[in-house]
């Protein structure tokens, strides 16, 4: 019997695997595949923040809309008892493992989403522009300078934005199945300058 | 546009959010103890106000939390965004800016 191709036998570590990266002024591509865990835990309990704060090294953010990171975790507040930590792939299973021992019999709950999220880097002088086409919120630096993080829309599409630290280029996170559709919009967009 | 503050990010456009009706609406505690006609009151009957109302929202593109706002039905001014569990805070529906129009000729 002859065998059908089922892609089963391809590697989906990209949401955007037929778009070719976007180059010139401004570019777009999508990151390498990186490992995400989604916490869940009531921040305002300090037995289930400290235990927390250990088994990841890092004390979680719980100003609304911020990060932050050290070598090898970044940890973006996602509301007052979630947490999203953006991890090394390979890092994944036992960065997960810990919070579970250390959080022990705490009400809590660690996912990991690594494949529920991609990651889209968009670069380029006018990318603030090309952001909000989709989106209505304000990011002039004045507002949204480097390294602010925000949960918003673009689009129909929900997203993470993450402002790198030269300003002109973003991280933005977005749920695996809306990634074609906001590289798509983002590439109408900049057409469109 | 208009803006919507969310008791956690602040002020965001309201196309991040979305409402779902009436606010403090308590689950009887005996169901089973209830009349047909009480019980269909909990389950489909919602105040429909001309002016200030208690309304439950959620934000849905941003932290995806609920809370809830006090808004007018007429002039769509949200007077207060409050955290769920928190009591109704205080409004004065004559408000000589946001209250009713008619209460205020």
């Amino acid at each position: 019997m002859n065998s059908v191709n089922t892609q089963a036998n391809i590697e989906l570590t990209s949401a955007c695997y037929d778009r070719k990266p976007v180059t010139g002024e401004h570019t777009l591509q999508e990151l390498p595949l990186s490992g995400k865990i989604n916490i869940r835990g009531d921040s305002a309990n300090a037995e289930i923040f400290s235990a927390l704060e250990k088994a990841i090294s890092i004390t979680p953010p719980v100003i609304p809309n911020t990060k932050v990171s050290n070598d090898n975790v970044t940890v973006y507040w996602m509301g007052p008892d979630e947490w999203l930590l953006v991890c090394d792939i390979d890092q994944v299973s036992t960065i997960s493992e810990k919070i579970r021992q250390h959080l022990g019999t705490l009400h809590h709950a660690v996912t990991d989403v690594s494949d529920y999220y991609t990651v889209l880097q968009l670069s380029g002088p006018q990318s603030e522009a090309l952001i909000n086409r989709g989106c209505p919120q304000d990011l002039h630096p004045s507002v949204f300078p480097a390294g602010s993080i925000t949960q918003t829309r673009f689009g129909h599409a929900s997203i993470l934005l993450d402002r790198q630290a030269d300003e002109t280029t973003w991280h933005i996170q977005v749920r695996w199945t809306y990634a074609e559709y906001l590289w798509d919009y983002l590439v109408s967009a900049m057409d469109a300058l | 546009m208009f803006l919507i503050k969310c008791p956690w990010c602040g002020e965001r456009d309201q196309s991040e959010f979305h409402a779902h009706g009436e606010a403090h609406i308590v689950r009887p505690e005996n169901p089973d103890q209830l009349s047909e006609e009480e019980w269909g009151d909990y389950v489909f009957f919602r105040k429909n106000p001309k002016g200030l109302h208690y309304e439950r929202w959620v934000h849905s593109h941003g932290c995806r939390r609920w809370f809830n706002a006090a808004r007018n039905t007429i002039t769509d001014h949200i007077y207060a965004t409050y955290k769920p569990g928190e009591p109704k805070p205080e409004i004065d529906v004559n408000d000589p800016i946001h209250g009713n129009p008619e209460n205020q000729r």
